[in-house]
């Protein structure tokens, strides 16, 4: 939907002019967001209010903008955006436009062009021709790249509300241990489904707790079941599920009952040493040493894999990318076409995944403490839905919703 | 003591049509005009014991004697008007230099935005109303509220017949009105109703209002309007204003009575 900035300014209320013209907008078949308003405070204190007027056709939007210039509104003035070439490698110019998670424009030669790769908390370069902009992290620019600065010809939507209301349509972050989740599952479900049966993707960001408590068997079902196309994780997930497959136990604890088992602390060691002398996952699920859980289904499913490995990894096993920045930048490759992003036990995944989603992609952050949606809230990643309960019960309920039998 | 500006009819005539009640072949007679200005200027400075300042009329410029339409004037201060139309237009000068040669800071619009003075302007002690839309851009209003640094609350005009907001709209020094509600949209008439309550409101009948009923001029208590009102003559009086009828059929030919051929200047 197309939109454009007004400004009103004068006495506005007591004229009864700013309702006249919201009025007017939805009359008009458009809609209004007040993106701020200043009432004056004494009598003869004018008042100011923006109003962000959306309506489509791009020529409705037209009429309904000159209709409101004759009500007194101007139209804010925008000027092209500001660029500086980057100084060096990796590093932005002063006073860099730092992103948002939302869909943003940047005006290019008096044209307002799409941001590509929304991001939060990266520069924006502009490509030298002046024609398109894209996002671009600190530690990929170039020196003599051309990155916007301040903040004149750059413009943030807010995300719109999607027509069909499930439970993403009005998202919001409150997380709340005290909601009933049925409801928020069963929309999660109905939204993967739709999303198997058109094409698009289902991220999933998990951790290892995922295993110890017992979800190993409804996520290995999801993904043979085509409901998960990427997974991000970190060394522990995969090590512990093919410990699982090897020795029926996770972190050395067997995982159908009685106490640990003898030398189990070294399971996980072994099931690393085991895949690191096959030489990769992939090759271990083929040659037939690991055909149960997580890792044979995203390999029998060509699921995409991001092994993203952290200081404390042990091994780690091959395929983990052990320099961040080379994982941040093959997580975001994996993006693109990604309809819903299910965040589980695991606040480091959770986070890392957050930053880079765009706000658009509804969001679904499952842990056993309400401080993991919380960080993400906090963050900026405003649309993730909380859902603080146990991993492995949210999966079991997950996939009977979809009809996984136990 | 009231001043009022004003512009004797030698060159006042039909020369085109900008308004619904212009029409060339309606044309006025000069005669009559004349006659019916200097009685206006009469029961002005006799009856209401105005002071009237004469402006030196000017060949070509039929309308300049619709001097509530040069500028509006506040203390010492003369907003000059930017017209809509570019027939009237070259009156501005005209308008400037009278008020320069007067002393008044002479306050203009920025580009591009039009304004036609005490023609849209009108005001009570504490609050003043801008008629916009039809002659006005409203955000003339912002500019002239800070010349003046009144509070002035824009109210639009939706009767190509009440062009302007002195013809629908005419404030008394007593607080009342004299109105004619069709001639604004509802948001207007609740603005307004919101500050003249009720008993204090005079709307006059619509057979009325198009012969000018609310284009009249007060000075003191004394109400100078055009003939043919009784409904608002009895009304004005039953608030204790003495109402004066003048016969101006030949400048309502044009669409201006006695408040278009008066600008106050206190």
């Amino acid at each position: 939907m197309v939109y454009e900035t007004v400004v009103l300014h004068g006495h506005i209320i007591d004229s009864l002019l700013l309702p006249k013209v919201l009025d007017v907008i939805l009359q008009s078949g458009g809609t209004f967001e007040l993106a701020d308003i200043r009432i004056g405070k004494t009598r003869e204190e004018p008042s100011f209010a923006r109003i962000v007027v959306r309506a489509d056709p791009p020529d409705r939007l037209a009429r309904i903008i000159a209709e409101l210039q004759s009500h007194g509104a101007t139209v804010e003035k925008e000027a092209d955006c500001r660029w500086l070439p980057a100084p060096a490698d990796g590093v932005f110019p002063e006073e860099f436009y730092a992103t948002t998670n939302l869909p943003t424009e940047v005006r290019l030669r008096g044209r307002w062009v799409p941001v590509a790769g929304i991001e939060m908390d990266l520069g924006v370069r502009i490509d030298p021709g002046e024609h398109g902009a894209m996002t671009v992290p600190m530690a990929e620019v170039r020196t003599g790249d051309r990155i916007v600065v301040g903040r004149e010809g750059v413009r943030v939507a807010p995300l719109e509300r999607p027509a069909q209301l499930d439970v993403f349509g009005f998202m919001e972050s409150q997380v709340s241990s005290e909601r009933p989740h049925g409801h928020t599952i069963a929309g999660v479900a109905r939204r993967m489904e739709a999303l198997r049966d058109g094409g698009g993707k289902v991220l999933f960001a998990g951790g290892p707790a995922i295993i110890h408590g017992g979800g190993r068997e409804s996520l290995a079902w999801l993904i043979e079941s085509g409901f998960i196309h990427v997974l991000f994780c970190g060394n522990a997930l995969a090590v512990h599920d093919m410990e699982a497959h090897l020795y029926g136990t996770s972190l050395g604890f067997s995982l159908t009952g009685g106490p640990g088992s003898r030398h189990g602390h070294e399971h996980h060691l072994r099931t690393i040493n085991r895949i690191r002398a096959i030489g990769s996952i992939e090759e271990a699920v083929r040659s037939g040493v690991i055909t149960t859980g997580v890792m044979a289904a995203c390999v029998r499913r060509q699921v995409t894999v991001v092994m993203a490995g952290t200081i404390r990894d042990d091994g780690p096993l091959p395929g983990v990318i052990t320099d961040s920045v080379q994982a941040q930048a093959a997580m975001r490759a994996a993006l693109p076409g990604v309809g819903l992003a299910l965040l589980v036990a695991s606040t480091l995944h959770a986070v890392a995944t957050g930053n880079l989603l765009p706000a658009s992609v509804p969001t679904v952050c499952v842990d056993i403490s309400p401080a993991s949606p919380i960080k993400l809230a906090d963050r900026g990643s405003l649309q993730a839905i909380g859902l603080v309960m146990d991993a492995a019960s949210f999966l079991r309920e997950l996939a009977r919703e979809l009809g996984w039998k136990e | 003591m009231s001043r009022l500006l004003v512009c004797p009819p030698d060159h006042y005539r039909i020369a085109y049509e900008i308004n619904p009640w212009m029409h060339l072949e309606g044309q006025a007679d000069p005669t009559v005009a004349r006659v019916q200005w200097d009685a206006l200027t009469a029961i002005l400075e006799k009856e209401c014991r105005a002071t009237l300042e004469r402006m030196v009329p000017v060949a070509g410029l039929p309308d300049l004697v619709f001097t509530a339409n040069g500028g509006a004037v506040m203390g010492r201060t003369a907003v000059l008007s930017r017209f809509r139309h570019p027939e009237r237009r070259p009156e501005e000068p005209h308008f400037e230099r009278w008020f320069r040669e007067q002393g008044y800071q002479v306050e203009h619009l920025p580009e591009g935005i039009f304004f036609e003075g005490a023609g849209d302007f009108l005001g009570f002690e504490d609050v003043w109303f801008g008629g916009y839309r039809q002659r006005t851009d409203l955000r003339a209003y912002q500019v002239v509220g800070a010349f003046v640094g009144r509070r002035i609350l824009p109210v639009e005009l939706v009767d190509p017949r009440f062009y302007h907001l002195d013809t629908c709209f005419c404030p008394l020094p007593g607080g009342e009105l004299i109105w004619f509600p069709p001639a604004f949209d509802r948001y207007g008439q609740a603005v307004i109703m919101d500050w003249v309550e009720g008993p204090r409101r005079i709307a006059v009948p619509e057979e009325e209002a198009v012969r000018f009923a609310c284009n009249a001029v007060c000075v003191g208590r004394h109400v100078v309007l055009p003939e043919g009102c009784p409904v608002t003559m009895e009304r004005l009086e039953s608030f204790g204003y003495t109402p004066h009828a003048v016969g101006l059929s030949e400048f309502i030919k044009s669409g201006g009575a006695a408040k278009c051929l008066t600008l106050a200047l206190d």
